[in-house]
């Protein structure tokens, strides 16, 4: 890998009794797209505004291209470009006058500010707002101002937190090839924190995967895959059957209770979106369809899952759950995470 | 623990180092291009020319004013062979007409809230619009930004508060006919100078609240009600807590009583920069008096030569009051800047 350029070393940050970030040691390389992911409150933002020494960490150091995030804040200001989460503009500005005032500050002359907004609202496609005042904009044309802003800068290295959140699906592919292109055209280095789990997969070369403060699994997508299946044989089947003269909840119980009659299934359990989901520590699908065609039921749909990163971020997942303890729910995160299994495998079909 | 004497060279070279390094250099850049905004923001915006058209208005009303009453004592007093003052261009700024308050009140009352508009929002605003932290990972020190708001916020008011009393003094000129004297222009300038400061301190204390509170609404609301406590009721706090201590109209209280009595109250009223500024204004725009002291003033019943006092010692009579107002700004902007360096950047 090429040369490390955002180093931190057992990074805490607690808030009173909360560890919103847990001893983290991270290592990102030059040119990287690096995604963190996690649920809502596992401390990705606390993360990135620590790097960016907006927030003074407890304990532990962070560096960026060797500056200390903490006590040289302003060296690494001046290298990194950082999207907050529902970044704002100043409503009485136009978008273009936004971006000046970001390039001025930057010290940036006024001519070269201008030709670059020009440049780069071209770039994110808001040529045709640019001198609309932001107070009108909605949140994906401020997302996609947001990208021109941080790129007034033109940093190496730039810092997104939850940059495709509220966006509808068409700008959020558009945004994601937007950031993927800073990648690959410009060569710049990108830390991207998301829950949204399928954007991640998209863009980033590397993951770390972070539940409660904790990065609990960090790699390349292929690597992280690769680690689960050595720990356990998992085979995965999601079904959706029907029986004539049954309804629908009727049907769903009596499979259920078939289907965990089959030796080897491990769990079984309705999804979100009406399917049936089966882990299972060997092949059954033999013994499945028998199953199903011995007591009537009609097979609609089958899928066989796993290797995505969906998947690895749910084995994860239970990990440290099991590991925290089913009860524990600091942050009031249990909720939350329960209810971000559910949306994950909404957005992945 | 070897060197406790101080190397004045070796600190000069470092500060110049400092001074000149590369990061001071930018964050000095970021912080006038962040001044600049803010005074255009300051310029541009609806409520500055609102409260200062009102400012002009009333400023020009009280002139009316007080020539109305100025010509008439006047008329009256060269009737007898004499004239009312030597210093008759000051009293335009402090005589009240028959129904209407002089320019000095009038920028005592109303400066506050002058001041009070100029930083209410300055901080929780840009946390509420999303834009503290895209401010905030520009490549500046985080205190630059509180600096450059307050510093654009005191221009505009030094900008205002001369532009109106040259405009009260030129337009009292014109109308009047008096000419003022190079001293009379020099108490001007002091006065304003003094005004200024006046509602810098509410400046600081707005933008207190506004790195305290979340909601632009709260931390008005919270200006105003201080404001109206410290104008109106510390006076009635201070009489009360002064008769407390000494009860001065009781038949056995002493003169010792009478003037500790006095003594406390004033210096309990002093707490208010509303306070300090009348007192200012009345040495100042009045060199007939002599002291804001009681000894002093009782006194000057039975010794004083009726004479005027010369500038300085005018000066040097407010001069305390100056350093207190100051001081008071001084304190609101520093309690702000340690909360907004201590408070998280995240919304």
């Amino acid at each position: 890998m090429s040369d490390i350029i955002i180093h931190t070393e057992e990074l805490v940050k607690q808030y009173g009794d909360v560890t919103a970030v847990d001893h983290l040691n991270l290592r990102i390389g030059e040119g990287e797209v690096f995604g963190l992911l996690g649920p809502n409150g596992a401390g990705k933002t606390t993360t990135t505004l620590m790097l960016l020494g907006l927030t003074e960490p407890t304990s532990g150091h962070a560096w960026i291209d060797g500056h200390d995030c903490t006590r040289e804040s302003l060296a690494v200001k001046k290298e990194v470009g950082y999207l907050p989460d529902n970044v704002g503009f100043y409503p009485d500005m136009t978008g273009r006058e936004n971006l000046l005032f970001s390039g001025e500050m930057n010290g940036l002359s006024k001519e070269a500010a201008k030709s670059r907004a020009v440049e780069l609202l071209e770039r994110v496609g808001m040529t045709y707002a640019a001198d609309r005042k932001t107070g009108g904009y909605s949140r994906g044309m401020r997302q996609r101002l947001g990208i021109a802003d941080v790129l007034m800068k033109d940093p190496r290295i730039i810092i997104m937190d939850e940059p495709t959140l509220g966006i509808d699906p068409a700008g959020m592919q558009e945004l994601t090839h937007l950031i993927r292109e800073l990648s690959v055209k410009d060569g710049r280095t990108i830390l991207i924190s998301s829950h949204e789990l399928f954007q991640i997969q998209e863009i980033s070369d590397r993951v770390g995967i972070f539940v409660g403060g904790r990065m609990i699994a960090c790699g390349g997508i292929e690597e992280l895959g690769a680690q689960i299946e050595s720990d356990e044989k998992l085979y995965q089947l999601e079904i959706r059957a029907e029986k004539a003269g049954l309804r629908r909840e009727e049907a769903e119980e009596l499979l259920m209770k078939l289907v965990r009659g089959i030796p080897d299934v491990r769990a079984v359990q309705r999804t979100q979106t009406g399917m049936i989901h089966i882990d299972a520590g060997s092949n059954i699908e033999a013994q499945l369809l028998t199953v199903l065609v011995g007591n009537g039921f009609v097979l609609r749909e089958m899928h066989e899952r796993g290797g995505d990163l969906y998947e690895i971020y749910r084995k994860y997942f239970e990990k440290a759950g099991e590991q925290n303890g089913s009860t524990d729910n600091r942050n009031g995160n249990g909720e939350s995470q329960a209810g971000f299994g559910q949306k994950l495998a909404g957005i992945l079909r | 623990m070897e060197n406790p004497k101080p190397d004045l060279g070796r600190s000069l070279r470092e500060f110049s180092a400092d001074w000149n390094s590369d990061n001071s250099r930018v964050n000095r850049h970021g912080f006038a291009v962040l001044y600049r905004k803010e005074l255009a923001d300051h310029l541009e915006s609806r409520r500055f020319w609102i409260l200062f058209f009102l400012l002009l208005i009333i400023s020009m009303v009280s002139l009316r004013g007080a020539l109305n009453t100025i010509s008439g004592a006047a008329s009256q007093a060269s009737s007898q062979g004499q004239s009312i003052t030597d210093f008759l261009f000051l009293a335009l700024f402090t005589t009240s007409g028959s129904s209407i308050y002089s320019f000095s009140t009038f920028l005592g009352f109303l400066g506050p809230i002058f001041g009070i508009m100029l930083g209410f929002d300055a901080i929780n605003e840009e946390r509420s619009q999303g834009t503290l932290n895209r401010l905030a990972a520009q490549p500046i020190y985080r205190d630059t930004i509180i600096n450059a708001k307050f510093c654009a916020g005191a221009t505009v008011i030094f900008i205002t508060i001369f532009s109106i009393g040259l405009l009260f003094t030129g337009a009292g000129i014109v109308i009047s006919g008096i000419e003022p004297r190079a001293e009379e222009f020099a108490r001007i300038a002091i006065f304003l100078l003094v005004a200024a400061i006046y509602i810098c301190v509410w400046l600081s204390i707005s933008i207190l609240f506004s790195t305290l509170s979340k909601h632009a609404a709260t931390s008005a609301l919270g200006c105003i009600a201080l404001w109206l406590f410290l104008t109106m009721f510390l006076s009635l706090f201070a009489s009360g807590l002064a008769n407390m201590l000494y009860p001065a109209d009781s038949a056995r209280a002493t003169m010792m009583d009478a003037i500790n009595n006095y003594r406390v109250r004033v210096g309990f009223s002093r707490i208010s920069p509303y306070y300090l500024f009348n007192e200012v204004t009345s040495v100042l725009m009045n060199p007939n008096i002599h002291s804001l002291d009681i000894m002093s003033t009782l006194e000057s019943e039975y010794s004083q030569i009726a004479s005027y006092l010369t500038l300085g010692q005018s000066v040097l009579q407010i001069w305390p009051q100056i350093v207190a107002m100051f001081a008071e700004t001084v304190i609101g902007f520093a309690v702000a800047y340690i909360c907004f360096m201590n408070r998280e950047i995240r919304a």
